[in-house]
């Protein structure tokens, strides 16, 4: 076909855009687009953590004044804050953060293209999610309150409007959720399409930076994970509106069926979060150890066979929730099979740093501490899969830590309804996707907005950051072995808990010591972008695409013709080379390449 | 496609953007109806026979619509055929017959609607209707959405200079109207016929 036209589709050499709002608001430039997600997603964050400090009050010091907020929650407040709380930050924080802001800014640079593959389906992504946001936020000043089911919205509690007295909040919750998903679904396909079809001459496959082929990888898991849980949106908005019973018994419905759609998307999603955060520490690594990555296509193999995996785990979510015994063991095995490709992971970055020349820059830090937590938090996973285990933990304070060592730290994990599920939820995600999103903004801030963050505080920020993550998480296990119940409003109210208070309240002054820890960081974001160092063309001396042009980079990423790939993404310390880095873009000196 | 970024680096895609594009796009729709018969599925499978509220779904309309929506699967081929051989005028006149067959579509569904309407079958009367609705529904807004992409095709592809530019969609169009036509294929039988 000989269609020259760029709108049919395909990005080419567009115009610069002209005037504010075509430049800084309805742009369709990738690295725009970046940037905006950036700063919706660090919006997010701080509301997001500022729940996170007023349930933490609750739980240390039940019903008392909390400061700056001025008065003690309620108990149905609890439950709201409970629900936002695990909503913004995996839906609102997590991804945009991670797959959005990070993938759109990086992806083209990374395959030597000039846009994204449809720069205004791009334009639409984030302005759907600047929607889904507005909804969300009109879910907290509706009558009655914002959503209080759970941030996985179990029926009949999120079904019948009765049960938590939440009128519209949840039916604007599940709204906000179906634009989000519909955001990340548009966003999604161009990830696939951008780096299948616009890659740069030379640039193979097998020649792509790891991180597209995480952003690719996660972005195919959503794609085919999101369906059921859009249909499950839409069954659960008919029965709170139109009286059907999909999920209500007393109509035949089965609140089962909700939960096998939630995680059947819900699981993957962990995966969703936990690649590209795990691209950025295999570009961050490489760069700070200076040493190719050990095992590039190994760990390509490990990844797409756990995100095979990834869609039939799902139901270790029920094990305490009446699924057959029968079928716990197999979804046992699963979730036990799919530790081992991420153990292969593991293992091919500690051989990554192993006898490098490491460069302790801040980046490198928290790549290493991202790594430090998802080991962690992995290892409080296996725990999970298990089911005799899990029946035990499940609902406890041992979940809450995980998912925050993971997906902070590392990913998203769910021991069900205590604590451990709750300390293995942060500990794996929250820890890992966190820890990550910081490597990834000290790496490429300087690409992003054309100048350094200041280095002696970002090592602040880290060890800060680090050290009170594990004070707030570790112990998190620990009540969820104790025995305490997650999703509870007063733990003091009862007997048995009134003995883990005292750690109640470790872990509450641990958490604000963790919320000032990101002092630092701010100060330096926003110093650092008007009055920071001018960054230079490559400052960390890296071999991937995104450090061949000007910081930041111009309307159409490369001032003159986009470079020629002629090697492989991580020539670092080459033997026989002068320096100890090899841009992909440098041709060789007739000598044949190490690696290709 | 030839485009800019073709130009300048040799082209390395597999196939058009548009169509890899579709195809995800479609594949993540496989994935959303796929839920949702799978839940119809795992709620029938456990609860008391629905047979009697199937059996009140008119078969005739039924099957009138799936020819209705098949013969239109036809004249999109026809459409595409027609932009393969630059005839214009064939081009107008199938993509404007498969607009019309799918508005016959939704006209005999809101016949059947509003009988349901008019007997007080609403869906909170059972789990079959909650489903019938919600998969018709679903389905209606899918078939909707692809008249609007055809009735957006003909409008800028009227003239032969916007058909020459824009005459190559007509395979996007045609690759979406036959994924809602398979849809129907699916859920014709477990509503009408089961």
């Amino acid at each position: 076909m000989t269609d020259t036209h760029a709108a049919s589709g395909e990005a080419g050499l567009h115009e610069a855009p002209q005037g504010f709002l075509r430049t800084y608001v309805f742009s369709t430039d990738h690295k725009m687009i970046g940037r905006q997600y950036l700063f919706i997603s660090l919006f997010w964050m701080v509301l997001g953590a500022f729940y996170a400090y007023l349930l933490r009050w609750q739980l240390a010091y039940p019903e008392t004044d909390i400061p700056i907020f001025g008065r003690p929650i309620g108990p149905e407040e609890y439950n709201a804050f409970l629900t936002l709380h695990g909503t913004i930050m995996v839906f609102f924080v997590a991804m945009p953060l991670l797959l959005a802001a990070f993938g759109n800014f990086i992806v083209p640079l990374m395959i030597g293209a000039r846009d994204m593959a449809f720069p205004r389906l791009n334009m639409m992504s984030v302005w759907t999610l600047t929607a889904a946001s507005i909804v969300l936020l009109l879910s907290l000043v509706v009558e009655s309150g914002p959503a209080a089911a759970g941030w996985t919205g179990y029926p009949p509690l999120s079904a019948v409007p009765d049960y938590t007295g939440v009128g519209y909040g949840m039916d604007l919750w599940l709204l906000a959720l179906a634009l989000e998903f519909a955001s990340f679904l548009m966003g999604g396909i161009n990830f696939l399409v951008t780096p299948l079809n616009m890659r740069t001459r030379g640039m193979s496959l097998m020649r792509m930076p790891l991180f597209v082929w995480m952003v690719m990888t996660a972005s195919v898991i959503f794609l085919l994970s999101v369906g059921p849980i859009i249909a499950g949106a839409v069954f659960l908005l008919l029965d709170r509106n139109l009286g059907t019973a999909f999920f209500l018994p007393s109509g035949g419905g089965d609140p089962l069926l909700w939960q096998h759609l939630f995680w059947f998307f819900g699981h993957p999603e962990v995966y969703v979060i936990l690649l590209p955060a795990l691209g950025i520490l295999m570009e961050v690594t490489a760069n700070s150890a200076r040493k190719p990555i050990f095992g590039y296509k190994p760990i390509l193999i490990a990844v797409f066979i756990a995100g095979f995996l990834s869609f039939i785990v799902w139901a270790h979510h029920q094990f305490i929730s009446g699924l057959d015994p029968r079928l716990a063991t197999p979804f046992s095995v699963t979730t036990i099979l799919i530790s081992v490709p991420f153990a292969l992971v593991v293992f091919a970055l500690m051989a990554t740093l192993w006898g490098g020349a490491i460069r302790f820059t801040t980046a490198f830090w928290y790549a290493a501490g991202g790594l430090s937590v998802f080991i962690f938090g992995g290892l409080t996973g296996i725990f999970n899969g298990s089911a005799p285990v899990d029946i035990y933990i499940h609902d406890t304070y041992y979940i809450v830590a995980h998912i925050h060592y993971v997906v902070f730290g590392g990913s998203l994990f769910a021991i069900h309804d205590t604590y451990f599920v709750v300390a293995h939820f942060h500990s794996t995600l929250f820890s890992t996707a966190i820890l990550a999103s910081f490597a990834g903004i000290y790496y490429w801030f300087p690409k992003m907005f054309g100048r350094m963050l200041n280095e002696t505080l970002g090592k602040i920020h880290f060890w800060g950051t680090f050290i009170f993550f594990y004070m707030v998480f570790g112990p998190m296990h620990l009540l969820g072995i104790g025995g305490m119940v997650r999703r509870i409003y007063n733990p003091a109210q009862y007997e048995s808990y009134q003995g883990l208070l005292p750690m109640n309240r470790f872990i509450t002054t641990a958490a604000i010591l963790l919320f000032i820890a990101q002092l630092p960081f701010v100060f330096n974001f926003f110093w650092s972008l008007f009055a920071g160092k001018k960054a230079a063309e490559n400052p960390w001396e890296a071999t991937t695409l995104e450090w061949t042009t000007p910081s930041p980079p111009p309307h159409g990423n490369w001032p003159g013709a986009v470079p020629e790939v002629h090697r492989g993404p991580y020539d670092y310390s080459l033997p026989g080379e002068a320096s100890d880095w090899l841009p992909q873009n440098q041709p060789d000196r007739g000598a044949a390449s190490a690696r290709g | 496609m030839r485009s800019a970024h073709a130009a300048e680096t040799g082209g390395s895609g597999f196939a058009s953007s548009a169509k890899l594009g579709l195809w995800w796009f479609l594949a993540s729709e496989i994935m959303v109806f796929g839920g949702v018969v799978a839940s119809y599925f795992l709620l029938r499978l456990a609860g008391p026979g629905w047979g009697d509220d199937i059996a009140h779904n008119s078969t005739l309309l039924g099957t009138i619509n799936t020819i209705v929506l098949l013969t239109s699967s036809f004249t999109m081929v026809e459409v595409h055929a027609a932009w393969n051989r630059r005839d214009a005028d064939a081009f107008r006149r199938f993509l404007g017959l498969t607009i019309v067959l799918g508005l016959v579509f939704l006209v005999i569904k809101g016949f059947e609607y509003g009988a349901h309407f008019r007997e007080a079958i609403f869906p909170a009367k059972s789990l079959f209707w909650a489903f019938y609705y919600g998969m018709t529904g679903l389905h209606a807004l899918h078939v909707l959405a692809g008249i609007i992409a055809n009735v957006s095709l003909l409008v800028v592809a009227w003239r032969p200079e916007g058909l020459m530019r824009f005459g190559h969609r007509a395979e996007m169009n045609g690759l979406y109207w036959h994924f809602v036509d398979v849809v129907w294929i699916i859920l014709f039988p477990l509503l009408y016929l089961g």
